[in-house]
Order: structure tokens, then C-alpha cells, then sequence
């Protein structure tokens, strides 16, 4: 892929042409060029324009909301936005998005390289092949179907895993459970972890894929295992690229809306127990409180979008940049 | 892995006692048995903890023997080898559940009156009613949305593989890149966002804008792997020809890369078609059949399924047409994914290497 990519770029010219005899040399000066690098350009900076005013809009909303806050904000344990003065605060959509996100991610990053390496190192080839495709596929399925599919059958489900962490680990405050429907937070990131399980392993298989042949070779001649060679070979190769997947699954689970709106019973908060039904997200608190808000509602709710907003973006860049600074040395690898 | 499996079939004298190739089969077997008899013995009700308790028999077993007959290393690699496989059988059941209560529970009102009729007339908790509003409201929506975001897709991806160097085009990029992680949600909250400022009510076009929003870094990112795929010799051969810029790009680029777009804009209409908050934001749902998406709000199909959900407190006919609606749309997403790999497929330019 990256000698491909060298290869196609347009050569650069050797010895540095002036501004003007570059401007000729791309051709820009008939008009029919102007025009259409002129409509390429401005689709490129109508990107960067629509992220803007995503960030300037929502700012401006919040910022209505904000001010009228009886409360603080970030700390408050509650989302009234009808009374007066209104009364709502972020600290439990916060804890909520950011422990069933956890939650989904403990399940499904190890699952998904385990996957990946199945596919890559273990599976017969003849298997590989359709199973790569099938979970392609899944990554596909809408996340309603998912959330139609975790409230029916997978919380019914629960009852019985439920039942036993509270039998043997309910000591630990974590796992108790007061025999309330399961429809809680170790739910919900059971159900995100299913959703993001394809996600992860797409990438980390194409990571795991370009490992390079030569020195897994290499580390088999001298007999080593197959296991040895993946820890020594394989996966110190694609410990950023499992490390970007994971970034990218962590984003969908933190901005994942339908599926924690069908499963979780929500309430205002913080439980101590996983088990126990509560808690909210903030995609999921949008989802649920917006039939029943008022203009100002809207806004309130749009506060706390902002922050969600926020949050990807941070989790999302920092994925972007792991993958681009690996982009450079495995360049320099091929 | 070739060498792998030269190394099993002859065992040197070198590398020392080794296990024949049904061990893990026998281990397996009988860690089940064993576990069924403790089960059994001891009562244990749930099946999970028959599983477990057979998954830990399996991976000491195989420890153990391993390491008594082939020496450490070789069992630390059986026991990975034996991860690697339970992980991969502990995913399939969730994902292989889904796809089977979908399709089973989702034909049993799936028929010709289901995809031609509208919830105009139907309350929530009767049987009967359909889809038909909801297709209508989905075909419209995605369309529109696709009619807006492939274009600009599109050019972006020429601005940048064909154009772009510097600092402008690395921008693009890095905010493609991030675009593509915004949560749908957050797309619908920033399209509500303007409509609160013109006081405007749900309508269809409100959702198309903002699935547009969602639909374009997908169209740019994969629209730019098709095109830096076009052998350079081809853009050269043209332009020693003294066509200009544009028309090489034009009866060039693109027409060699034609089916690997057409399969990026496809696929990233199956992601926008299954996308439920931004149009339950923006759209906002409607029993009846609304033919205009520029005026009053729509149904669509994954909102359909939401609502049939959320709004019947448990009825049964309900939860039959959510599971019939989401077949319907898995189906649609699933033959336009389909659809799409193959003219990838088919369309694949030769890269001669």
C-alpha cells in the first residue's frame, strides 16, 4: 500500500521549479483547469467549513443553555430542564458514556485481535477467506438492528450471568445485583462490545496482514512456535495498528445512540454496582429526553451533545495520529 | 501458514515427543464430559457456568499434558492456540444470534400488505400495518442525502490525490479523518441546532442534510484509495497528449476508476440508510404516508423500528413489525453491500504489478 501510494503520487519535480513554473506545470492557468480545481478546492474547504460551523452552532447553543443553568453544569446529579430555574448537569451522561465504553472495550479488544489472528495465522485458508467477508458484512448491520436485537433477547439473556457474578463476585461492590431487570450498564457494554467486535477486527486484521513474511519465516527456521512467533514477530508490529483500531471502536462506542437507548433503563445516577439498571450516556439521554423537550430543552440537550463532540474528537485524532506516525516508519520498513 | 504444517506432518528426531493431531479433539471431549458430570453432580443450574467450567478443565488439560509430553513452550502455544479458537467461538454465538432472530422472527409478517401499507389507520398494539411510509421516507432521505454528499465527495477526493499539496490539503485529511468519527447524533444536534434558529419544523430534507454530513469523509476516504490506484502512466500518456488537467481527470482518472467509487458511494449509502438518531431528531416520524421531504415530518425505516420498539409498551404485533422492518433493512443493506463488492470485483483496475 505505501509503495503504491509513492508510486502514484505525482513525482515531484527534481530540482524545485519556481512558484510560477509549478503553477504551469499543474496546468491551472486554461480556464477550464481554473474552474475545475476551483470546484475541488471549494468541495476540500466546504469540508473543513462544515466541521466549523458543527463546532460554532453547537458552541452557540450551548452556550444559551449554559447561561441559564441554575446549577453547576459538569457536576450535577440531574437533568430538569422544565423547572424554573432549570437544573441539569453532565456528571452522570459523562460517567455513564465513559465506563460502558471501558466495559465494551475490556470485552472486545482482546476478542477482536484474538479474531484478528485467527483469521490471519490460525484459521484453515479456505475458512479465512468467507469469515474475513462475513464479518465485514456485520460491521454493516445498522446499530438499530442491534439495539432491537440486545433489549429482546440478549437482557433476557442476562438473567443467568447476572445471577452468577452476584453468587461469587457480589462482594465485590462492583457485581451486586438486586435482581432488577438486567437492563444496566455491564449490559449495555456487553451489547456496544458485539458492536465494535467487526470494527476492530477489520483493522487489526490488515495490521496483522502486512506483518512482515521474512521475519516470521525467520523466527519458524529457528523453532520457534507459532505462538512465539506471533508475540515476538506479529504483534509488536501491529501494536499501533491494534492500538488505532481500538481508538476507532472506542469512538463508535462513545457516540453510539440507539442501541444503549433501547437496552438501558436510565435514571439520573451514579450506581456503584454494573448490574444494577441506571445511569445514562450521553447519545442515549439525547435519543430519550428530546420528545419531551421544549426549545430550551433542545438547547440543554445540545450543551451536552458539544461535549460528546468534544470527546470523539479528542479520541479520534489521537487514533489519526497514531496510525500517521506509523504510516512513516513502516514506509521506511517496506 | 505452509511451514507450519510441513513441520507437523514430519516430526524430526530433533524437536523431541509430540502429541498426535486429535489430542486437542480428546482433551476437548473430555473437559466437556468431566464439566457435564460436575454439572450434574453439583447441581448447577445455569449452562454458562457448565461452559466455563468445561473451558478451564480444556485449557489445564491441555497445559498439563503439553507440557509433560512436549515441554513447556510447545503447551504455552497449545494453550494459545486454544484461546485463539475459544475467542473466535465466543463471538460467532452473539453475532450468528442476531443474524438468525432477525431472518426468523422477521418473516413471520413480511409479505406483499407489510411493504405496501402505511400505520396510518393502526395503533401500535394491533396487528397489521406496514412499511410503506417508512420506504418512501428512506428511499427520498438517502437519496437526497446521496445526491448532495457524493458530488462533493467526490471532488474532494480529485482535490486531493490530484491537487492537493500543502498545508490546505494535509487539513482536509486530518478533518476527513476526524469527520468520519463524529457520532450520528452529533451531526443531527448540529443540522437542529440552525432549524432552532429559524424556528423550523421537522421535515425529511432536515435528515438528509444531516446524513450528507455523514456520508461525505466516508465517500472522500474511499474514493481516494480508487483513485491513487490510477497508474501514473496513464495520467502521463495523457498529458504528453496535451489534454489539459481537467479533461485527463475526467476521461481519464475516473472513468478507470468509475467501479471502485461507484462501490465507496454504495457502501456508504448502506452505512447512512441504517442511521436512526439524526433522524429522529430532525425527521421525527409521521403514521402516515408523506410523499414531500421538503415539507412535514417523514417516517424512515430505522426510525420505524425505534418507534415500534420504544412507543408499544410490549405488544406483541409490535415487536413483530420491528423484526420484519429490520430484516427489510439488513436485506437492503446487505444486497447494496453485495451489489457493491462485486462491480469492485468486477471494475478492479489491473495495477499490473
Amino acid at each position: 500500500m505505501d509503495a503504491s501510494t509513492q508510486i502514484t503520487d505525482t513525482p515531484p519535480p527534481a530540482p524545485e521549479p519556481s512558484a510560477e513554473q509549478q503553477r504551469a506545470a499543474r496546468g491551472a492557468t486554461r480556464p477550464g483547469d481554473r474552474i475545475f480545481l476551483g470546484l475541488s478546492r471549494g468541495s476540500g474547504i466546504f469540508l473543513l467549513v462544515i466541521m466549523a460551523a458543527i463546532a460554532v452552532f453547537l458552541t452557540y447553543r450551548a452556550s444559551l443553555a449554559i447561561s441559564k443553568d441554575h446549577s453547576n453544569f459538569l457536576t450535577t446529579f440531574e437533568w430538569n430542564t422544565s423547572l424554573n430555574p432549570p437544573s441539569f448537569g453532565i456528571a452522570v451522561l459523562a460517567y455513564g458514556t465513559v465506563i460502558s465504553s471501558i466495559i465494551a472495550m475490556v470485552i472486545a479488544v482482546p476478542i477482536a485481535v484474538a479474531i484478528a489472528l485467527f483469521l490471519t495465522h490460525y484459521a484453515p485458508r479456505r475458512l479465512s477467506g468467507p469469515i474475513a467477508y462475513v464479518i465485514d458484512l456485520l460491521a454493516a448491520v445498522p446499530s438499530i438492528v442491534y439495539g432491537l436485537w440486545g433489549a429482546l433477547i440478549l437482557v433476557p439473556h442476562m438473567n443467568g450471568l447476572f445471577g452468577w457474578l452476584n453468587d461469587y463476585f457480589g462482594w465485590i461492590g462492583l457485581f451486586s445485583w438486586d435482581d432488577g431487570a438486567p437492563r444496566s450498564m455491564l449490559t449495555v457494554g456487553i451489547l456496544l462490545a458485539i458492536m465494535i467486535l467487526p470494527v476492530i477486527t477489520n483493522v487489526s486484521r490488515e495490521v496483522f496482514r502486512q506483518a512482515p513474511q521474512m521475519i516470521e519465516e525467520a523466527a519458524l527456521a529457528l523453532g520457534a512456535t507459532r505462538w512465539e512467533v506471533i508475540r515476538m514477530a506479529v504483534l509488536p508490529f501491529g501494536r499501533s495498528g491494534v492500538i488505532s483500531a481500538s481508538m476507532l471502536g472506542l469512538g463508535r462506542a462513545l457516540g453510539e445512540t440507539m442501541a444503549v437507548a433501547t437496552v438501558l433503563s436510565p435514571d439520573f445516577l451514579i450506581h456503584a454496582s454494573l448490574l444494577n439498571p441506571g445511569g445514562g450516556t450521553f447519545a442515549q439521554n439525547i435519543a430519550s429526553k428530546f420528545g419531551e423537550a421544549d426549545e430550551f430543552g433542545r438547547d440543554a440537550l445540545i450543551a451536552s451533545g458539544l461535549v460528546l463532540f468534544v470527546i470523539t474528537l479528542l479520541v479520534n485524532g489521537a487514533a489519526r495520529m497514531i496510525i500517521a506516525r506509523r504510516a512513516e516508519y513502516s514506509g521506511a520498513n517496506a | 501458514m505452509s511451514h507450519a504444517a510441513i513441520v507437523e506432518e514430519r516430526p524430526s528426531t530433533l524437536r523431541g515427543a509430540s502429541l498426535p493431531k486429535w489430542s486437542p479433539w480428546a482433551i476437548a471431549v473430555g473437559s466437556v464430559v468431566v464439566a457435564v458430570g460436575i454439572g450434574l453432580v453439583a447441581g448447577l443450574d445455569s449452562k454458562v457456568q457448565w461452559g466455563l467450567i468445561a473451558g478451564l478443565l480444556f485449557l489445564f488439560a491441555t497445559y498439563g499434558i503439553a507440557a509433560a509430553v512436549e515441554g513447556r513452550r510447545q503447551a504455552k502455544d497449545r494453550i494459545a492456540t486454544g484461546l485463539v479458537w475459544v475467542a473466535f467461538l465466543l463471538a460467532v454465538v452473539p453475532l450468528v444470534s442476531l443474524v438468525w432472530t432477525t431472518v426468523s422472527r422477521g418473516v413471520k409478517v413480511l409479505d406483499v400488505y407489510f411493504l405496501t401499507h402505511s400505520m396510518g389507520i393502526v395503533a401500535d398494539s394491533q396487528p397489521g400495518g406496514g412499511i410503506y411510509h417508512a420506504i418512501i421516507g428512506s428511499i427520498e432521505q438517502v437519496g437526497l442525502a446521496t445526491i448532495i454528499a457524493a458530488p462533493i465527495g467526490v471532488l474532494t477526493a480529485i482535490y486531493l490525490v490530484e491537487y492537493g499539496r500543502g498545508k490546505l490539503s494535509r487539513a482536509v485529511t486530518f478533518f476527513v479523518d476526524v469527520m468520519t468519527g463524529v457520532p450520528s447524533i452529533v451531526a443531527g444536534l448540529f443540522i437542529l441546532s440552525i432549524m432552532l434558529i429559524f424556528e423550523m419544523e421537522p421535515f425529511g430534507f432536515a435528515g438528509s442534510l444531516a446524513l450528507a454530513i455523514l456520508m461525505m469523509p466516508v465517500v472522500v476516504r474511499s474514493t481516494e484509495e480508487m483513485l491513487k490506484l490510477v497508474p501514473n502512466e496513464l495520467r502521463e500518456a495523457s498529458l504528453a497528449l496535451g489534454v489539459p488537467k481537467w479533461r485527463t481527470i475526467l476521461k481519464v482518472v475516473l472513468p478507470t476508476s468509475i467501479g471502485g467509487i461507484m462501490t465507496g458511494i454504495m457502501l456508504a449509502v448502506a452505512r447512512i440508510a441504517g442511521e436512526t438518531a439524526p433522524v429522529l431528531l430532525l425527521v421525527f416520524g409521521n403514521r402516515f404516508i408523506n410523499n414531500n421531504p421538503f415539507e412535514g415530518a417523514q417516517q424512515s425505516l430505522p426510525l420505524y423500528i425505534y418507534q415500534q420498539y420504544a412507543n408499544s409498551a410490549g405488544a406483541n404485533a409490535a415487536y413483530d413489525r420491528a423484526w420484519a422492518a429490520s430484516l427489510t433493512l439488513i436485506a437492503f443493506v446487505m444486497i447494496l453491500n453485495l451489489v457493491a463488492r462485486g462491480i469492485a470485483r468486477w471494475k478492479a483496475p489491473k495495477s499490473g504489478r
